[in-house]
């Protein structure tokens, strides 16, 4: 206080204390302050600065992406002019065995569909396994966890999402793939191996399934504390609304809180799904990779992002780099769409719920 | 047909903060009881603790007595059976947004497992009928969203969701507070009307509509039940000093 009263030497005594004797003795104070914020100015300048350089930082993302697309276009065109969009979905017949043949670099025959087969099959799969798991987790979470628990457990999970994806792989490896060949795989193949979709054909114990399970695992963290962030932002009325009406505990989490977030859940759904699309290193080092398509999920396979990780630092010809790129490419745009999409609904549950309706 | 509710030393904690002090007071089956008093002087929580609803707050506690239609709530029941009896209309009209009108009133039935679509069909316009809201959506119940309604007609709705559950006991706090004079004179008919089916507690800061609706009115303050007679008397010749004052608006 005492260095403010120094630096007033001449106040402004005429206009205050004869216009309104009351405010005289709050005059003195404030003028300090008001001199001080007037000699700094409309700062016209520094505020276009900062937004000249928010904006730059802002398009900085648009031009990545942009220069990404271009790059992979152009990169893809020898194959594009070669198969066009056929290069999507044909398959070549082996002139000896009569299969059918999608992926032969050495002689030069090119298709991408096992590859997309292969990234949808692993892809829906761990959904499947994740999404009942991940609501699970987050109606836990949010509605039933003691307090002390709450934030050890929402810790954990979060932390599953920052482990680095290599390392799940080497856990598949050496851990899930063993166990799918020693206990899981023959009993499934005994109980469900009528529906065709569990064969034993493959005893090495990866695949499709060992990479559905294990992109489970990864995208399971993202889909629960998206759950959970919709959730908790439905407004505690409307759980009352419920249990006024006699609901018990489950009831009231499914028609009060699930009912309410469920598009913002399946918008985190379909995040985890983009996750899942494009998740290189763990499937790679899982899934068998075998240029195939098979109906047994127990089968080896390939995913687009497997193939690339695979097979781009020994592509030799310029058609077999760039087939890698189209795959790329397309692997690209999907993701961005179904990301786009997710995010969409995800904004429009939570964006309409202020904290304080809760 | 309405039940009595018997109050005996009803403590309600939340926390630390003794928000109910020893309540005792009896209320009539088929009548409708208002409950008046300064704000934040526990009257939510003790309609809460009519309903078990006051536990479901983590923090909350309760000991004490309650008995409706002679049977102990607290000791006797389990609170999903309760809530069943003792429907609820809130403050802020809460209905299901992702529900169309059809829904929301049919909830309560639907979540006990009651499917008979007929008796459904009729049990929703029943309801609607009785909380006045028939004539406005009729048109489209199934098509409107509980959430497109106007706040006076989502508070009607509220009303006859709690009603379609065919309650014995009905709770409503402060059900026109936000409400226009219109809506508000509509629910005080209704109030009016249900009264001879079901024992209707209502919260009110409106002394008026205590007046025009409620046989019995009363009082709380910081927690405890200060006078409890009929409304006539309290609002003409009230025994307390500081029920006086309080209608008096010489505080509060
Ligand atoms: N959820 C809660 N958590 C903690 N304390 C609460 C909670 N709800 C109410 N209280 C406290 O309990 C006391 C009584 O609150 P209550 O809601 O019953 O008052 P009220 O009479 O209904 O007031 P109003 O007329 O404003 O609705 C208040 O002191 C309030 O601070
Ligand atoms: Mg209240």
């Amino acid at each position: 206080m005492p260095e403010i009263r120094i630096s007033q030497p001449v106040p402004q005594p005429e206009p205050a204390p004869a216009s309104e004797p009351a405010a005289a003795a709050l005059a003195p104070e404030p003028s300090t302050i008001r001199r001080f914020l007037l000699a700094r100015g409309n700062s016209a300048f520094s505020d276009y600065l900062f937004k000249v350089l928010m904006v730059l930082c802002a398009l900085s993302i648009f031009v990545i992406v942009l220069l990404i697309g271009y790059e992979l276009v152009v990169q893809s065109r020898l194959t594009w002019v070669q198969s066009g969009i056929k290069f999507f979905y044909t398959a070549f017949v082996d002139p000896d065995t009569h299969l059918p043949q999608y992926w032969d670099p050495v002689n030069g025959h090119f298709s991408a569909l096992p590859f997309i087969y292969g990234t949808l099959v692993s892809s829906f799969l761990s959904l499947l396994l994740a999404v009942p798991l991940a609501v699970g987790v987050a109606v836990f979470l949010t509605e039933m966890c003691p307090g002390l628990l709450r934030a050890p457990l929402s810790f954990l999970t979060e932390l599953l999402a920052a482990i680095p994806s290599i390392i799940y792989g080497l856990w598949a490896l050496f851990v899930l793939v063993p166990l799918l060949r020693q206990y899981v795989n023959p009993l499934l193949v005994k109980t469900l191996g009528w529906s065709g979709f569990f064969d034993d054909s493959n005893p090495t114990g990866l695949g499709y399934f060992a990479s559905g399970i294990i992109l489970a695992i990864m995208i399971l963290p993202i889909i629960s504390s998206l759950t959970r962030e919709v959730m908790t932002a439905v407004p505690h009325s409307q759980r009352e609304a419920v249990l006024a009406l006699g609901a018990t505990r489950w009831e009231m989490i499914r028609t009060g809180v699930l009912r309410n977030a469920r598009i913002g859940i399946v918008g985190a759904i379909i995040l985890g799904l983009g996750r899942a699309l494009g998740e290189t290193m763990a499937v790679t080092m899982v899934i068998g990779n075998t240029p195939e398509i098979h109906r047994s999920l127990l089968a080896n396979g390939s995913s687009m992002a497997a193939v690339i990780a695979n097979e781009f630092a020994e592509a030799t010809s310029d058609l077999h780099r760039s087939a890698l790129v189209e795959i790329a490419l397309a692997l690209f745009i999907v993701t961005i769409i179904v990301n786009a999409f997710a995010q969409l609904l995800v904004w429009a549950v939570t964006r309409g719920t202020p904290s304080q309706a809760r | 047909m309405g039940v009595s509710i018997e109050v005996q030393n009803l403590n309600a904690w939340y926390g630390a903060n003794h928000t109910l002090q020893d309540i005792n007071l009896n209320i009539p089956a088929n009548h409708a009881t208002a409950l008046i008093g300064p704000s934040g002087c526990g009257k939510s929580t003790f309609v809460r603790c009519l309903n078990r609803m006051h536990e479901t707050n983590p923090i909350a506690r309760v000991t004490g007595s309650v008995k409706i239609g002679g049977r102990d709530i607290y000791e006797d029941a389990k609170p999903v059976e309760i809530r069943r009896r003792v429907g609820m209309v809130f403050q802020r009209p809460n209905p299901f947004p992702t529900m169309s009108i059809y829904d929301n009133v049919a909830a309560g039935l639907k979540l006990n497992g009651f499917r008979k679509r007929h008796e459904l069909d009729e049990v929703v316009e029943k309801s609607l009928k009785n909380s006045a809201l028939w004539d406005e959506v009729k048109d489209d119940l199934k098509k409107k969203s509980g959430a497109s309604l106007s706040g006076g007609q989502q508070q009607r709705l509220c009303i006859a969701r709690a009603l379609a559950v065919d309650p014995e006991v009905l709770l409503m706090d402060e059900p026109a507070s936000a409400l226009d004079p219109v809506s508000t004179s509509k629910i005080e008919d209704l109030i009016f009307q249900l009264k001879s089916q079901y024992t209707i507690v209502i919260v009110t800061h409106n002394m008026q509509q205590a007046a025009r609706v409620a046989e019995k009115t009363g009082f709380f303050l910081n927690g405890r039940m200060v006078e409890f007679d009929s409304t006539h008397k309290i609002f003409t010749n009230p025994s307390d000093k500081r029920t006086e004052d309080y209608i008096t608006g010489r505080f509060g």
